[in-house]
């Protein structure tokens, strides 16, 4: 095992694991159909693939639209080294988001019924053409890296002259995708614990994700870092991080009224499972990094960006599962449980993500070049002499 | 004018025969064994409280959570009162399921290819003006069809002539907005697993206060985001042209 580890790398054998166990997986899903691949019931029927790749894949993805409009709407240029790859993380996360509706829809065939059979009424209508027109807006929006690997400049130049309308598109896209994962379960109201449910949970959902997205700008710059041996554009990212503690404090101040307005306040202290996990949440994800945030200290240094985001992340994760599990499950007095094959396909779609990713910043210009580019030069250049910058950057927004 | 039709279910009546469930499988063609339950192979099933028997069943709601819900709307509330199920549209995102208040719908989770599973109150009898399967086979009239109006009619001139016998109340009257099945019993029902804390309005106005934002969302959103662009990228312009500007008057200078 050691000797497999040293020839091929850790990571690459994990991946390849991962891969093996969540092919196998897959053949169980599409031969033998979801009652044998996931301990999803009829008392319980939306499991980890709706809590986590659909509910986490999307909000994950919402630096995306977050860096667009700084870059291109609010033109805060010194921003443009890091969009290339954010557009690229939130392009993977929504094409793995339909993978892992593939999986999780009973007849995932069907999947284009929603272009031609409308139920305005719906939210999941609504979230199905989300998906649909932002994953478009996301491909176009990355286009250019692709089509300049292959010097195709005339199509370029097509692109970039819709570019401000597909970017505008994509916010708006985006504004309501994110909320109506949200109001998803609004329909819910007895069924879900009172500390989740609320009538502003899509306002929640909104705010959270442009958190989470902003984390995981900062997540994923991190690790391309070290991947490629690059700079880190600590600066861009400590700014990042700023946007992030603000959403992160609007989120919490809104949280707290809502439970204050909804006289449910007093839930927080009720000796229960829903209560411990609420606070799990909100602990690891909100008020611990909004601490961290806030320090000028942390937020500068490269470690304590990476630990923050990291826990912006996984708080999110949580509130997410939160909402599609742990609340769920005492009104229906059931305990889900995923099987081992629902957490090897989620396992293989994250893994999925990650090597794509790899592939993609490896033989595409993600990451643009120090010498081509002089933003780039200048800002990783002056990653230590931060206060210069600082003191010349207007607040974020 | 179609009159709408609904079930009034007496629970006092019942005396638990079950001969309700074996006229829906045979209407229905499904396996003829008796289950307690409801499933994908019985639309109605006898829960049992102490005597009291229960049928359980899709409750074919006048505002329905499930064709609300349904993305690409496989359900649909006739105008004679059954909620119809359409396989071919679905796409099997069990929203219904997880939306639907009385936690009716069952799904094929054993097949490659499943289906949603619920009552359809006999549509194809009913819009020929016959009676559902299950209320032409019930013995003691506990399972009553017939018009909404008079069965609710008929439920109160019952609840008035013995109040001491029945609860005053029947449920389904205005639960969710008011269901197709009607429940009249003489134990409270909250201790026959009935949920009596469901909202009056029907539960797609929820997600509607949400959805209906939308178009003022997309106008006001775009606009705002558009007109943000156009001051951002005229202050650049006008920056640049400055700067322009000043660098050949520099040069200008420069050469004198």
């Amino acid at each position: 095992m050691k000797k497999l580890f040293s020839t091929f790398g850790f990571w690459k054998v994990t991946a390849v694991a991962i891969m093996l166990a969540g092919l196998y997986s897959t053949y169980v899903r599409f031969f033998q159909g979801l009652g044998a691949s996931t301990n999803l019931s009829d008392t319980f029927p939306w499991g980890i693939w709706i809590g986590f790749d659909v509910l986490c894949g999307v909000g994950l993805a919402a630096g995306g639209f977050t860096l667009a409009a700084i870059v291109y709407i609010f033109n805060i240029k010194r921003f443009e080294p890091i969009i290339r790859p954010t557009i690229l993380t939130a392009f993977l996360g929504y094409v793995l988001v339909i993978v892992g509706l593939m999986f999780d829809l009973g007849r995932p065939l069907q999947i284009w019924h929603a272009i031609i059979m409308w139920n305005p009424r719906s939210v999941m209508f609504e979230v199905a053409w989300c998906v649909m027109l932002y994953t478009t807006v996301l491909a176009l929006e990355f286009s250019p890296v692709i089509l300049e690997k292959f010097k195709m400049t005339r199509t370029i130049k097509m692109v970039k002259r819709i570019s401000i309308p597909l970017i505008i598109l994509g916010v708006l896209l985006s504004t309501l995708h994110q909320s109506s994962l949200g109001s998803l379960y609004l329909i819910v109201p007895e069924k879900m614990y009172p500390l989740w449910y609320s009538a502003y949970m899509p306002v929640f959902f909104y705010a959270s994700a442009i958190a989470a997205g902003c984390a995981m700008v900062i997540f994923e710059s991190f690790l391309s870092s070290r991947a490629f041996n690059r700079g880190l554009e600590l600066n861009l990212l400590n700014e990042i991080a700023r946007i992030c503690v603000l959403m992160l404090g609007v989120y919490a101040v809104m949280k707290a009224v809502d439970l204050s307005d909804r006289k449910m306040l007093s839930l927080l202290t009720v000796s229960r499972f829903e209560t411990y996990m609420y606070w799990f949440e909100v602990t690891v994800g909100v008020i611990i990094p909004f601490i961290m945030f806030t320090q000028h200290k942390i937020r500068k240094n490269t470690t304590g960006l990476f630990i923050g985001a990291v826990l912006v992340v996984a708080g999110f994760i949580m509130n997410r599962m939160n909402i599609a599990i742990t609340g769920m499950e005492g009104w229906t007095s059931t305990t889900y449980i995923p099987s081992w094959t629902e957490f090897s396909i989620t396992m293989m779609i994250v893994t999925m993500g990650f090597t794509a990713f790899y592939f993609i910043a490896k033989y595409f210009p993600v990451f643009v070049d120090d010498h081509e580019h002089e933003d780039v030069h200048k800002y990783s250049a002056n990653v230590y002499s931060m206060h210069d910058d600082l003191r010349k950057v207007s607040s974020p927004v | 004018m179609l009159k709408k039709k609904a079930m009034l279910i007496d629970l006092t009546l019942c005396v638990g025969c079950n001969a309700c469930q074996t006229a829906c499988k045979e209407a229905n063609h499904m396996p003829a064994d008796e289950e307690k339950a409801l499933s994908t192979t019985s639309y109605t099933a006898l829960d049992e409280y102490d005597g009291v028997f229960v049928r359980r069943m899709c409750q074919h709601c006048d505002d329905p959570t499930c064709a609300s819900v349904c993305p690409v709307g496989a359900f649909t509330k006739m105008p004679e009162g059954p909620v119809v199920y359409d396989v071919e549209k679905c796409i099997g995102c069990r929203y219904c399921m997880q939306a639907c208040p009385f936690q009716v719908p069952r799904y094929e989770w054993s097949s490659t290819y499943p289906r949603i599973q619920k009552c359809i109150m006999c549509h194809e009898r009913v819009s020929k003006g016959l009676p559902t399967a299950c209320s032409e086979a019930c013995p003691t009239g506990a399972t009553k069809f017939g018009d909404r109006d008079d069965l609710l009619k008929e439920a109160y001139e019952r609840l008035a002539a013995e109040p001491d016998k029945y609860v005053q109340k029947i449920y389904g009257e205005k639960e969710v907005g008011g269901t197709s099945i009607l429940y009249i019993s003489a134990v409270p029902f909250e201790n026959l697993g009935f949920h009596t804390t469901l909202q009056t309005t029907p539960m797609p106005q929820l997600t509607w206060n949400a959805l209906s934002k939308i178009p003022g969302v997309v106008t006001v959103g775009g606009t705002l985001l558009f007109g943000i662009w156009w001051i951002t990228n005229r202050r650049q312009e006008v920056k640049e042209y400055e700067q322009k500007l000043h660098d050949t008057n520099h040069s200008h200078n420069g050469k004198n």
